[in-house]
């Protein structure tokens, strides 16, 4: 099994859900695909989405919702089969 | 009356609380600049008194959070709050507790930001005062023979919107009766699916609207107006260029738009600054109230290059318990002023955001050239707010002097390290339309469709 780290595509805040009231895009210990949405980052406000490029599962996530988030910092840990 | 305050807290970030800094400096008034975590090396943090850190980077937990703002009023024993454009400024309840802390809200009262903030009701207050807008049908429009009674007296084209729709979503237009009548229950249908309620109600269609707004000033009795400027040129609905005067309008048309502001903002008693929007229906030479914004607007300053007056001066005075001091008559246009917005944004990546640090910075200047900004070489521009790095003002004789000099201080603008939009202002300045003064609220997003698929448009 390898570990492989979604890494942070730009500078902004980091959400995992679509909107304040509704569910995450992924929970801890899901399961994904190459493509899957993890979540958004906000940057000067507009919102771009985060994927994975691996699938696996996804072990669980690195940085909190609503977090400030650089560029290149790991925001979860994706088991590979 | 004198001035009853000494010092005024900043309630917000970048170039506007520069802006304020510096009018209430020169007022001689002390002046304390709030920021988050991301900006503590901001100019206005520079530039200020004083700076007091109300919390982390994200807006809702800083500039948002009224609780730490108040806690920054009492620090630093401010015994007044300006709280510039976008976060708190048009949160009435804001208004409140910065009175109840025992400071002078910088705005109108919390009944004023209230009504006016109210779409509906601020559209009663404009039909009680007798300000024309756009014309509907009163509240929501169940059956199809009522759509067609309303449209005989509003007229077509004519626009079926869905009540709970909003930002250009759930519209359908009809160009006759025959249409209405089709399009009635499709939109009814259409708006249950999209949005789980099914009203609608009418509006007049207006095929080229410009938006052209009105600056008012008010000490809570007496409101006199500042002209107008047209901001037309806008993309996803934020302005990115805006001119003053209107280069639409003739001097009637003027006076009565004008006049019609005044009228509304004098019937809430309006204290401060603030602007009324209209559309203008090129077709029909009609203007419509739409909205009424109750704080300072980005765009000021070139309503302030045509008339002289200082608008952030003024509203810090007669919130501060002072009179007006101007006469409409005192206020008249000279020559024309634009506004270009210059955001970190990368225009050929589709206005992607460019936060970072400016590594370089070179600033127009010369005659009739004037800059708001938050920006210094080296500064970062962090990625958690709005883009607006700076505001390149104008101001010249006539309006092609201002296209000229606007042309040329975007050539001597440079800035490093991250993208900006000032490019595209360069082209948007040598286009003939824009030259002619002859664009709408559409414009701008057909004009930029345009140059990225040059083939599609031939």
């Amino acid at each position: 099994m390898a570990q492989h780290e979604v890494l942070c595509p730009l500078p902004g805040t980091f959400y995992r859900r679509p909107a304040p009231d509704k569910p995450v895009f992924v929970e801890d210990g899901a399961t994904v695909a190459a493509g899957t949405v993890i979540g958004l980052v906000e940057v000067m406000k507009q919102f771009s989405e985060v994927q994975v490029e691996v699938g696996g599962t996804l072990v669980r996530f690195l940085v909190d919702n609503e977090a400030p988030v650089e560029p290149g910092q790991p925001l979860a840990l994706i088991e590979t089969a | 009356m004198a001035l009853s305050i000494r010092k005024v807290l900043v309630a917000n970030r970048g170039e506007i609380a520069v802006r304020v800094i510096r009018a209430a400096r020169e007022l001689g008034l002390q002046t304390v600049a709030v920021f988050s975590d991301a900006d503590a090396d901001s100019l206005a943090v520079r530039l200020a008194d004083q700076a007091v850190g109300i919390g982390p980077a994200q807006a809702a937990k800083s500039y948002l959070n009224v609780e730490r703002l108040l806690d920054a009023v009492k620090a630093s024993g401010a015994d007044a709050v300006h709280p510039g454009y976008g976060f708190l400024s048009e949160n009435a309840a804001f208004a409140e507790a910065v009175a109840q802390a025992g400071a002078v809200f910088i705005g109108p009262s919390p009944q004023a930001i209230r009504t006016m903030g109210n779409k509906a009701a601020a559209r009663e207050a404009a039909m009680r005062a007798g300000v024309p807008c756009v014309p509907g049908s009163d509240g929501v429009v169940s059956s199809v023979d009522e759509a067609v009674a309303v449209a005989a007296r509003i007229g077509y084209p004519i626009m079926i919107k869905a009540s709970a729709g909003g930002g250009g979503r759930g519209i359908r237009v009809a160009a006759s009766a025959d249409e209405l009548v089709q399009q009635m229950t499709v939109a009814q249908t259409e708006a249950q699916a999209a949005f789980g309620d099914g009203a609608v109600y009418l509006e007049r269609f207006i095929r080229r609207a410009r938006h052209v707004e009105v600056q008012i000033l008010g000490d809570g009795e007496r409101v006199v107006h500042c002209w107008e400027r047209e901001c037309s040129l806008q993309r996803r609905r934020q302005k990115i260029f805006e001119e003053a005067p209107s280069p639409a309008l003739d001097a009637a048309t003027r006076e009565a738009l004008c006049t019609s502001a005044v009228k509304l903002a004098q019937a809430v008693n309006y204290r401060g600054a603030g602007t009324l929007e209209y559309l203008y229906d090129d077709d029909s030479r009609e203007f419509f109230f739409i909205e009424m914004n109750t704080r300072i607007q980005v765009e000021h300053p070139i309503t302030e290059m045509i008339t002289g007056v200082d608008l952030v001066r003024e509203m810090i005075r007669v919130c501060g318990g002072e009179t007006l001091s101007l006469a409409q008559s005192d206020i008249v246009i000279r020559g024309a002023a634009i506004e270009c917005r210059i955001n970190a944004e990368d225009p050929s990546r589709n206005f992607f955001p460019s936060p970072g640090k400016v590594t370089g910075l070179q600033l127009p200047a010369g005659p009739g050239v004037r800059i708001d900004s938050m920006v210094f070489d080296g500064c970062t521009i962090p990625p958690y707010y709005d883009s607006l790095l700076m505001k390149l003002v104008i101001h010249a004789e006539t309006r092609d002097a201002a296209l000229a000099r606007a042309a040329r201080a975007l050539r001597e603008l440079r800035v490093d390290g991250v993208k900006t939009t000032a490019a595209l202002h360069a082209e948007l300045l040598a286009d003939p339309e824009v030259r002619a003064g002859a664009f709408h609220t559409n414009w701008l997003e057909g004009w930029l469709a345009a140059r990225t698929a040059p083939a599609a448009a031939a």
